[in-house]
């Protein structure tokens, strides 16, 4: 790159040319007075900052990246959160903890009924309550399919950021047979609000177990199809190995979790390593990869998907009879049959609505469950009341995001949205 | 996972000089209630003795007392030993201020700023303290517990027709 002008060269650089524009005329009358003091920087040498989003549709949502860019290279980028903030962790120390489950399902927008379980652990545990062994079995297979579900959808979309719009198609329509399951689940095909504090809301009809098992089958093959049409693709390897590297410390310090950290060659996985619900009773393995790349977070989210399969399996085979609410009157809402036909199960129904279930004054609570970004965590506080003092939602999609200037430092510009893509942001969350 | 708890609670008793530090327990995780004057101290020597790299949250409280209304409560997660736990500081009511964690851990930096924006605790030496979520021009920190649920009217400018 060439150095800074100063006034008389550019007069001549300029008058060397065969044609001067009308602009180019006015800035020379100009340089003509001795007044004029300027230093004329060679244009390729300045930085451009570049916008993208809120309505770029290739930001996920409304994700703000402000770029600078050196040439085709990006030199430094701020993500710029906040556009879709509603204030939920003011919005739940106004209502009681079963009005806020349907506000769970609004955080990460694919994966509904993880977000209703985790959500439902956390207060739990500050409770002190547990749910029944049927309930927590069904609870397991809501984790698993919201995973499937949200990979799905990431496979799909981060497919189309480089270039491959047909698998798209293929993994929304795996999606859709997940979401007709819950539909049939949960009442709701994308919302649930499923559970419950210590039980849930329908019991697991044989009909969705019938379904269930009828998917896994046809769902490995139409997953190995829509792999097909782009692994061995070279422009689909071309434009996603080695691009967006995070250095394995870079990852630990950002906080980083889920996929994003597995794929840094960290085996770090809150279903095996902190255990909840019954994951210690289900075999699985946890996909772990060294190169930290936008391939290498592929790979560990579509072999998660089979291993999501597999705890899915036997889930089935393991699923006890049972009752589906624990039964405790004063924490848990009793069966809508009973609070219609028995006096007391009514003033309980009444009591846990209007007033909400008092954990005990003072006691805090987190408890986090692996979601399909990360670690998805509650910390709930207490103060007597029938409503949380505190609710702090920890979402992996804001640290996954903070991870951006990391990864994107050096990067061509062209793989700004291949790397968005990877780190499978959903603002829902991060914005909270 | 008590070997770890017993050796933090020897490594930081009084007699090996930490007046103050405090050990309690939220539901199932060990929780260290801290001095802030020796919080950076003090969590960089969990970091480093006691392998836990990775801080994966901050959560601000606002106690709404009249003395110590602020707290902070760290969350720290050790990727070797599958441990997890909690550093709760205790702040000012005035001027809720501590010293940023921003030398230990880049996840800090955007956790501090969070902290900041929805509590309005101020940390010290902090190297890009913006807000989160809000505008810059927001003058208020929607979380603390005098801010009503329903906002300030005139708390936005909005631009004129």
């Amino acid at each position: 790159m060439s150095e800074e002008l100063t006034k008389e060269e550019y007069i001549n650089e300029t008058l060397k040319n065969s044609h001067v524009s009308l602009t180019q005329e006015r800035v020379l009358k100009a340089l003509e007075s001795d007044d004029v003091q300027v230093q004329f920087a060679d244009s390729l040498d300045n930085q451009l900052v570049l916008n993208m989003g809120p309505q770029h549709p290739a930001t996920h949502g409304v994700l703000q990246l402000v770029v600078s860019l050196d040439g085709e290279t990006v030199a430094g980028c701020v993500p710029v959160l906040g556009y879709l903030h509603r204030g939920y962790e003011k919005l739940a120390e106004n209502m009681t903890f079963h009005e806020f489950i349907p506000h769970t399902d609004r955080l990460d927008y694919l994966s509904p009924p993880a977000n209703n379980v985790g959500y439902v652990l956390a207060i739990e545990k500050l409770l002190k309550i547990e749910a029944t062994p049927r309930t927590q079995w069904i609870r397991m297979i809501c984790c698993e399919m919201a995973r499937i579900a949200s990979h799905c959808v990431w496979m799909g979309t981060m497919a189309m950021d480089v270039g491959a719009l047909t698998v798209f198609l293929w993994t929304f329509n795996e999606r859709e047979k997940i979401l007709d399951i819950l539909d049939i689940l949960t009442g709701v095909r994308f919302t649930t609000s499923y559970t419950r504090i210590g039980g849930l809301y329908l019991d697991m009809s044989d009909e969705v177990i019938a379904k269930l098992k009828k998917f896994f089958d046809d769902f490995v093959p139409k997953l190995d199809e829509a792999r097909a049409l782009i692994e061995r693709n070279k422009i689909f390897i071309n434009r996603c190995e080695g691009v967006g590297y995070i250095s394995k410390e870079d990852a630990v310090s950002l906080g980083l979790t889920g996929p994003n950290l597995r794929a840094a060659g960290i085996p770090n996985d809150l279903r095996v390593d902190n255990p909840y619900l019954n994951y210690t009773e289900v075999d699985f393995d946890i996909p772990t990869l060294t190169e930290s790349d936008v391939l290498a977070r592929y790979y560990v989210r579509v072999k998660e998907m089979y291993e999501s399969i597999k705890i899915l399996r036997q889930c089935l085979q393991k699923l006890p009879n049972g009752p589906i609410n624990a039964p405790i009157p004063k924490d848990v809402l009793p069966e809508k049959v009973e609070v219609y036909t028995k006096m007391e199960e009514l003033i309980f129904d009444f009591m846990v609505i209007n007033f909400g279930t008092a954990p005990v004054k003072g006691d805090e609570a987190y408890q986090a469950i692996e979601s399909s970004k990360g670690e998805l965590g509650f910390y709930a506080i207490s103060d007597g009341k029938g409503y949380p003092y505190r609710l702090k939602i920890r979402s992996p999609s804001m640290v996954a995001i903070s991870a951006l200037p990391t990864m994107l430092k050096g990067t061509m510009i062209s793989d700004v949205v291949a790397i968005i893509g990877s780190i499978d942001p959903v603002m829902g969350e991060a914005d909270k | 996972m008590t070997e770890i708890t017993d050796k933090i609670k020897e490594k930081l008793s009084e007699s090996g000089g930490f007046t103050g530090v405090i050990f309690t327990e939220n539901i199932n995780d060990p929780m260290i209630d801290v001095p802030k004057e020796r919080l950076l101290e003090i969590i960089k020597i969990l970091k480093d003795e006691f392998n836990f790299d990775q801080l994966r949250d901050i959560v601000s409280v606002d106690r709404f007392t009249k003395n110590e209304r602020f707290e902070c409560i760290y969350n720290l997660y050790s990727l070797s030993n599958k441990f997890r736990i909690f550093v709760k500081v205790k702040l000012n009511s005035k001027n809720p201020e501590v010293e940023s964690l921003t030398p230990l851990y880049m996840s800090a930096d955007w956790a501090e700023r969070e902290a900041w924006d929805m509590m309005g605790i101020k940390f010290l030496n902090h190297p890009d303290l913006r807000r989160l979520y809000m505008m810059e021009e927001y003058e208020y920190h929607p979380l603390r517990k005098d801010y009503p649920l329903m906002g300030l009217p005139g708390a936005v400018t909005l631009p004129k027709k």
